[in-house]
């Protein structure tokens, strides 16, 4: 048995986008990702906004086709090669495979009792064999998700914040998923909710046996939650490893940036964000090289004609030209 | 310092099947010209809802009390907010002398018109530009959020981009009018820490060029921390503390401020557990008497928190929070 629940590896998603007429352009949504999920991980996904997350979430989701490369899906019971999926097997992988949905005030339909919400892709899929057996899994799901027989007779509108992104978990995992990509599940949360919907996401992955896949801006959040983190820039990934260690010593000069401009919570704090001047490339026209050379403090000749290739050491992953070379200038 | 908005006395119930719920009790505040407010608290707490009655802009079931009042100083002299009825007399704060980002990024676009004509046609409602200056002033502001080949995400529509990129389209489309007050909701909840920066110093230009007030809805008590000089704190309709950042952050008060404090996840110690506030903020179909937040708080003084609503106890002349330990304090 494999460790990893999810392997890509090359996973591109390209969208042809038409600007006129006859100009038919693609637009490098993911380049060329290879990514690991290991089993039982929280797998932390940041990065530039419109560098490609979300994309690559729905990739592995098969919720967007993907364009070249190899995405396998290996859970124990069953392994799958997302490329080739269709038929019963996509079936299949559509309930072992769901999404959270980021606004838990857009997701809920407002008619629907919340029993109907979280009861919905079982009925869908159909999963059960009737309404005795639904209401026993929305049951079951709903009180892991700390809701009870009262919340599931009313409507969305009379919940929090909070208890709605609980309904919204417990929709998504009620068909009883084993990988479950979050995208941005807790950033309409105050934090002193976010905590508890976290608490609740790592125990219901102890549980569960889940793999979460966790997309986020907030890196405090990433920081405490995930055990492996990829940072993701202009469809490529930049960097990826342990959290502890990317926290600790970040290599990639974006990903070094991306940790400056943390806001500080002492007001008086003068450190500011390290100021990343340059042009912001855009995804339909890369520059070479280096995706990062247009606004890279550090950029020399061979950033603008090559492009670094992701080296491994220590279990750290990184692509830049010149990360050894700066780590030890920090050192010095 | 002139006030630019005064809210006074604002209650707000929404009709709904289920009976009147109460959004937002007597909550009282000024924001001063120039001012950048953080607006903090758990979700559902009325911070949308307050900030959307500052343009008259809730949804049909809104019920506001007669006593509640928002007057905005406005260059042409005070306006009577609430009062306002026509679209031709709230087209002066709608747009005009108010821009709102609002929370719900997809929302504010329509799906079937592009980014810039919607940009375009929002600032030939609210100026006598040309529509040809319209374009080039969309297009510039564009750039200036950190948007990349703004020209071309000009002619696109709101689905064809990220999360973030619309969120700054939004913000872009509510600077350009250039107003007197913006309200920000959560508008960059969506946007990375780097691009994050640029956007708060951008507005924080804005603020310096043309003595531009802020309301800044966010959840992120470090963009708060970064931002703003002064912070409203509200839990289940009601603003329960208020008072510059440094104290607020450094010294919260009300125990609702202090769990949000702790709550934190802390870069420095990632082994400390997250701590939320215990249990669920109630229903608003069951607001609790006495204190709103009796239900959650640890340190409960008496039967007063059960059976009065605490009153606003001034700690200083800039500090103030609603809780019955501070009343002895005040007294
Ligand atoms: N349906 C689509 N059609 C055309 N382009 C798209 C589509 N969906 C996404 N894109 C483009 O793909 C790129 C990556 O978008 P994606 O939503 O994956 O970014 P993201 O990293 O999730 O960003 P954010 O942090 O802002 O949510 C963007 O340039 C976006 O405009
Ligand atoms: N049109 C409406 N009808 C009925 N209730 C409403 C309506 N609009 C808002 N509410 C209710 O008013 C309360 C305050 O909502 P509001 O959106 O202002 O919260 P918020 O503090 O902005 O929360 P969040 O941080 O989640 O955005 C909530 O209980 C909400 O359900
Ligand atoms: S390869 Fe060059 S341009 Fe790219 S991140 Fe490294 S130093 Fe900067
Ligand atoms: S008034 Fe009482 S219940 Fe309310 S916050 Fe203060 S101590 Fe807690
Ligand atoms: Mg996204
Ligand atoms: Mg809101």
């Amino acid at each position: 048995m494999s460790r990893s629940l999810i392997q890509a590896s090359g996973l591109s998603v390209h969208f042809p986008i038409g600007s006129g007429l006859f100009v038919k352009q693609l637009l490098k949504a993911v380049d060329s990702v290879s990514i690991e999920i290991e089993k039982g991980s929280f797998f932390g996904l940041v990065g530039e906004s419109g560098s490609g997350k979300t994309t690559l979430g729905r990739a592995l989701l098969k919720a967007v086709p993907i364009s070249a490369g190899t995405a396998h899906y290996d859970d124990g019971e069953v392994a799958y090669d997302l490329q080739e999926l269709d038929g019963a097997e996509l079936k299949d992988y559509r309930t072992r495979a769901q999404l959270i949905f980021q606004d838990p005030y857009a997701a809920l339909s407002p008619r629907m009792t919340v029993r109907d919400i979280i009861a919905e892709p079982l009925e869908v899929m159909g999963l059960t064999k009737g309404r005795a057996e639904t209401d026993e899994r929305v049951r079951e799901i709903a009180a892991r998700c700390r809701l009870n027989l009262e919340h599931l007779r009313r409507f969305p509108h009379a919940f929090s914040g909070g208890q709605r992104q609980r309904i919204s978990i417990a929709r998504a995992l009620v068909s009883g998923p084993k990988f479950v990509v979050a995208d941005e599940s807790v950033a309409a949360l105050d934090v002193s909710i976010q905590a508890d919907v976290l608490n609740l996401l790592k125990q219901l992955q102890d549980e569960l046996g889940l793999t979460f896949m966790f997309i986020s801006h907030d890196l405090s959040v990433v920081a405490h939650t995930c055990d492996h983190v990829a940072v993701m820039y202009l469809g490529r990934l930049i960097e990826t490893a342990p959290t502890r260690m990317l926290f600790e010593a970040p290599r990639h000069p974006y990903t070094k940036a991306l940790f400056s401009a943390i806001p500080s919570l002492d007001p008086d704090d003068d450190r500011t964000a390290q100021k990343l001047a340059g042009e912001i490339p855009s995804p339909t026209d890369q520059p070479p090289g280096c995706k990062f050379q247009t606004r890279c403090p550090h950029a020399i000749d061979i950033c603008k004609s090559q492009e670094p290739a992701l080296e491994t050491e220590d279990g750290h992953d990184v692509a830049c030209h010149r990360w050894k070379e700066l780590m030890e200038l920090v050192a010095a | 310092m002139t006030p630019l908005i005064e809210v006074e006395n604002l209650t707000l119930q929404f009709r709904t099947d289920e009976g009147l719920i109460t959004a937002v009790e007597d909550v009282s505040f000024t924001l001063m010209k120039g001012e950048v407010m953080g607006l903090v608290g758990e979700s559902g707490s009325g911070k949308s809802v307050t900030a959307k009655s500052l343009m008259h802009l809730n949804a049909r079931n809104a019920v506001y009390s007669p006593g509640s009042r928002i007057t905005l100083h406005a260059d042409t002299g005070p306006v009577d907010v609430l009062s306002l009825r026509t679209p031709r007399e709230l087209n002066v704060v709608r747009g005009g002398a108010i821009s709102m980002i609002f929370q719900e990024p997809m929302a504010s676009f329509a799906p079937a018109i592009t980014i810039g004509k919607q940009m375009v046609e929002q600032l030939l409602l609210h100026s006598d530009m040309s529509k040809g200056a319209a374009k080039s002033v969309s297009i510039e502001m564009l750039d200036r959020v950190g948007i990349s080949d703004a020209a071309r995400r000009f002619d696109q529509y709101a689905f064809e981009l990220s999360g973030g990129m619309r969120q700054r389209a939004m913000i872009a489309m509510a600077l350009s009018t250039n107003p007197t007050l913006l309200i920000a909701d959560e508008p960059t909840t969506a946007l990375d820490v780097t691009i994050q920066a640029q956007v708060i110093d951008l507005m924080k230009d804005l603020v310096s060029e043309f003595g531009m007030g802020i309301i800044f809805i966010t959840h992120d008590l470090g963009v708060v921390a970064q931002t703003a000089d002064r912070v409203n704190v509200m839990y289940l309709g009601r603003l329960v503390e208020e008072g510059p950042v440094r104290e607020v952050i450094r010294n919260p008060r009300h125990p609702y401020t202090q769990g949000l404090i702790a709550a934190l996840p802390k870069l420095e110690d990632l082994d400390a557990p997250l701590t939320p506030v215990p249990g669920d903020i109630p229903s608003p179909l069951e607001r609790p008497s006495g204190c709103v937040f009796n239900t959650r708080c640890s340190q409960v003084v008496g039967e007063e928190c059960m059976a009065l609503v605490p009153t606003n106890c001034r700690l200083d002349e800039t500090h103030s929070v609603a809780c019955h330990i501070y009343r002895e304090a005040a007294e």
